[in-house]
């Protein structure tokens, strides 16, 4: 197992520099501009100065090693240096990969992305696995049943409305249409600076994220149901679970212990592999609740021709999806003894 | 929330009744905060380093220029103590310096004076060639900027300047502090992170904390020279998400108390406005959404000629009756109504703004005359095919007409295509996205300067209220080509002699009014000959709270212009 991961591990450095390369490559040939956003009051003289003080003037390979040199040596040397404490080599003079919109090293922003979409789109993930496994178990126990057709019902709908409607249907109803100054009413708008210090910061906490993560927690579990309720019913018509009723064990037992264990091989390693999407966040509910996570820093960046801003975070989001799909197979292993790598 | 408030009240209370008997103003910071919503976000607080509005409208909380445009376009002196003109001896009778004077005893939010040496060091941060100052239009001219003494600044141009007004007037044009920006200077300048987050200004608040691409808080300014301003302790000015969205936070759930730029359907947004919760106000600048002529042939079997002056004219656009047909057979009134609501009039002119510049012998355009339109075809010999489709000598009058992606824009193209077919005129509609239309990329056919199609439609205006660099746009050496890599602002490829003149007239005129009747002569030189068709006077539109008082919208310098009046009423 430690071979195969060891193995798996250094078959992704090539992968990945390879997956850098591509993305540099597309976003090159984009015909998108960084002065294209600017008002029609700069002169061309002055936007063509501007493209070269990005540096946009040199050959595309130079720019792409530049990239490299800048994300793949001075980056984890700053990263190690602030955390130690330490000066490695010339740490002032460091180049570092700047956002061409906000002049700023694009890993800052992103740190300081992190903690809303952890908080917002982890939550709705925890949210959707908590109400999809037990739905998509009792489906598939009663299949057929009332509590069933609702079910697919319910899961239909969410799969099939997409998050801008049932974002702004929220809004208009517990932002517009419930009175300001009822229990009820949630604010549309997320407060990215708010802190959680005590219990009534903590309710407005809570409050403010009821909105995007119900939006987004609806749109997954939908899936998630889905797919648990499909491998339930896989097991149930297996040899093993008549002869454990045959044994005489409860039907809790039988449910419980020996289907849903089985059944959860497949749904584990589809929840280690959404894990990524939860750090790329969600653009279009980031963007109706203006939760501004790593989502909405990604489009502002598309929008704005910002190419090592979108360079880096479509690069990072690469690299958690070859993370987690090793993570995903790791855990087949460890949950299913049939299967051995070595 | 509501503890703050009250504690907020009674402060202010208390010091206005102790204030009162010593005969002094209100305190700062009495009304709480104040919660403004841009829908694209702020991605840096230095204005140099970004041309972007929603940048520059925040940067104004903070920075301040010396002179500034008030909402009707006429100049107010804000850190200088009056307007230089030739008249008080401000500027020289040779045009070619203008002196400042600093009013004396303003503070930097760190408590350090404001002297002409941080006026001389923004000119030369902005003017140095690696530095990537994106306002260098404002320094256009400028020879050097230097101090007399502590207050006095003179800058020297390097040929007269008849409106020497550029250099630190308006929002595009603030003072940054020598002392914080000092190691910032040329190559540098980007990596300045902390202080292009952070700069220091003069204005009446102060970063609290910046989040790139997000949300800005701020604090009053406790070096304010006002000691009664701002009335908000502190300010929220949050970014993201659309425009609908960004009205409904201030028109309906209330949580926001000033949005910009709602450029959303106007039904919509009227709807929204009938909640109570606030006003929309809209105000005029320059702004107009217009159709430029491709008087080129952009045939794309010209290859590299393509759109070029060596390809030879417009094999129909070319001729002037046609233009004459196009222009009177659109409906103004309707376009602007359907688009813009309250945030926009039909026009005939290119500059339709300010009022002294504004042509009126253009009116004809006015009124939609398809009648007319389809008589002046006629005469030119343009006859309908079997298709009613017109043609001439195997010349069909069949249009390419492009614009950038944007649901007006799109209504007002399929409006147009059904004007233009009533007189026999064939459309076919092309839209492109934004960035890739207004991106100047080389390598692109879509951009706007390429100018591959017959017709483009989009918005242009000037900064501040002197035309005459607006007006430069349109002489013979502004029209993009390969050789100057298509850099260039003159889209209709249009070149008149008797233009140029005016042109090189207009840069040796003094005098407003003589200026004036140029920009105007000009104007309908321009719209007489039909290079472009004016369509819309496009105004701002904004939203504010019922609560918020003192906000006047300004469309000739930053719309945060005057926020350290803005007050919170009942």
């Amino acid at each position: 197992m430690l071979n195969y991961t060891i193995r798996r591990l250094m078959f992704t450095i090539p992968t990945l520099l390879f997956i850098s390369f591509v993305i540099f490559l597309i976003l090159d040939m984009a015909p998108n501009d960084p002065t294209g956003n600017l008002p029609m009051t700069i002169p061309p003289e002055v936007r063509e100065k501007i493209r070269i003080s990005l540096g946009l003037d040199s050959p595309m390979y130079v720019r792409y090693l530049l990239w490299c040199k800048q994300f793949f040596i001075n980056e984890p040397l700053n990263l190690i240096g602030e955390w130690f404490n330490v000066c490695i080599g010339a740490c002032e003079d460091r180049l570092r990969v700047r956002s061409w919109a906000t002049r700023s090293p694009v890993v800052d922003l992103i740190a300081e992305r992190m903690p809303q979409t952890l908080w917002v789109v982890g939550m709705s993930y925890v949210v959707s696995i908590v109400i999809a496994l037990p739905i998509g178990v009792i489906s598939a126990y009663k299949q057929y049943s009332w509590f069933d057709q609702v079910g697919t019902f319910v899961s239909m709908v969410g799969f099939s409305i997409p998050t801008f409607f049932t974002g702004v249907m929220l809004i208009v109803i517990f932002s517009v249409w419930v009175p300001n100054d009822s229990i009820f009413w949630l604010p549309s708008i997320y407060d990215t600076t708010h802190q959680v210090t005590d219990w009534p910061s903590f309710w407005f906490q809570m409050r403010q994220m009821v909105m995007p993560v119900m939006v987004l927690a609806l749109y997954n579990a939908a899936q998630l149901s889905r797919f648990m309720r499909a491998s339930m019913l896989d097991n149930l018509s297996q040899d093993y679970v008549r002869t454990a009723r045959a044994k005489g064990l409860k039907e809790k037992t039988v449910l419980l212990v020996h289907v849903l264990r089985n059944s959860m091989i497949p749904v584990v390693t589809v929840i280690a592999l959404s894990v990524p999407q939860v750090f790329g966040g969600a653009i279009i509910t980031e963007q109706i609740f203006r939760v501004n996570g790593l989502g909405q820093l990604l489009i502002i960046g598309i929008q704005g021709a910002d190419i090592p801003l979108v360079q880096t975070l479509t690069f990072v989001f690469a690299v958690l999806i070859v993370l987690f799909n090793l993570v995903a197979d790791i855990l087949y292993g460890l949950l299913d003894p049939r299967i051995r790598y070595d | 929330m509501k503890l703050t408030h009250f504690v907020a009240a009674s402060l202010s209370v208390a010091l206005m009744s102790s204030s009162a008997l010593a005969g002094s103003h209100l305190a700062q910071g009495r009304d709480g905060n104040v919660n403004i919503i841009y829908w694209q976000a702020v991605s840096i607080l230095n204005p140099f380093l970004s041309g972007g509005t929603k940048d520059i409208d925040a940067s104004n909380l903070i920075l301040e220029p010396l002179a500034r445009y008030d909402q009707d376009g006429n100049m107010i002196p804000w850190l200088a103590t009056e307007i230089p003109t030739v008249e008080n001896g401000g500027v020289a009778e040779d045009l070619t310096s203008i002196t400042w004077n600093i009013t004396p005893g303003i503070k930097w939010s760190d408590g350090t004076p404001l002297t002409a040496a941080d006026v001389v060091f923004t000119a030369e941060y902005c003017m140095n060639e690696d530095g990537g100052c994106q306002q260098t239009t404002s320094f256009s001219d400028v020879e050097s900027v230097v101090a007399d003494d502590d207050l006095t600044v003179t800058v020297k141009f390097s040929k007269p300047k008849p409106f020497p007004y550029g250099p630190f007037v308006g929002g595009t044009s603030p003072i940054i502090q020598a002392a914080q920006f000092k190691d910032c200077v040329g190559a540098e300048a980007p990596n300045c992170t902390e202080q292009n987050f952070n700069p220091i200004g003069t204005g009446p608040f102060k970063v609290d904390e910046f989040r790139a691409n997000d949300v800005v808080t701020m604090v009053a300014n406790p070096n304010y020279r006002d000691p009664s301003k701002p009335a908000f302790a502190s300010l929220t000015f949050k970014g993201g998400g659309d425009a609908a969205s960004a009205a409904r936070a201030v028109l309906e759930t209330g949580e926001f108390d000033y949005a910009w730029n709602l450029q959303i359907d106007p039904t919509v947004l009227s709807d929204m406005a009938a909640a109570g919760n606030g006003t929309v106000i809209s105000a005029f600048g320059t702004a107009v959404e217009r159709l430029m002529v491709n008087m080129t042939n952009p045939s794309a079997d010209l290859g590299e000629k393509r759109s070029t002056l060596e390809g030879g004219p417009h094999p129909f656009l070319s001729d002037p009756a046609v233009r004459r047909a196009l222009s009177i057979a659109i409906d103004r009134d309707l376009l602007a109504e359907v688009g813009y609501g309250a945030a926009g009039t039909a026009t005939c002119n290119v500059v339709p703004a300010p009022a002294i510049y504004a042509s009126d012998a253009n009116d004809e355009c006015l009124v939609q005359n398809i009648e007319l339109a389809n008589q002046i075809l006629d005469d030119a010999g343009w006859a309908r095919g079997a298709d009613g489709i017109r043609e001439k000598d195997g010349v069909r009058l069949s249009i390419l007409y492009q614009t950038s992606t944007n649901a007006v824009r799109q209504d007002t193209q399929a409006l147009i295509k059904q004007w233009w077919a009533e007189i026999g005129v064939e459309t076919e509609l092309k839209n492109i996205d934004a960035a890739v239309f207004f991106g100047g990329d080389q390598s692109s056919p879509d951009t706007f300067q390429k100018f591959y199609a017959d017709i483009e439609m989009y918005t242009n205006l000037f900064d501040g209220t002197d035309p005459e660099a607006y007006m430069n746009s349109w002489t013979c050496g502004e029209i993009p080509s390969p050789e100057n890599n298509w850099l260039g602002s003159n889209m209709p490829r249009y070149c008149n002699a008797e233009y140029d003149a005016l042109a090189a007239e207009l840069s040796e005129t003094a005098a407003i009014e003589d200026r004036a009747r140029i920009v105007r002569q000009m104007n309908d030189m321009l719209m007489s000959e039909g290079a472009m068709i004016p369509l819309v006077h496009r105004g701002r539109v904004s939203a504010h709270a019922n609560s918020l008082n003192g906000v006047i919208l300004n469309t000739w310098d930053s719309e945060t212009w005057n926020v350290a009046d803005w007050t919170r009423g009942e």
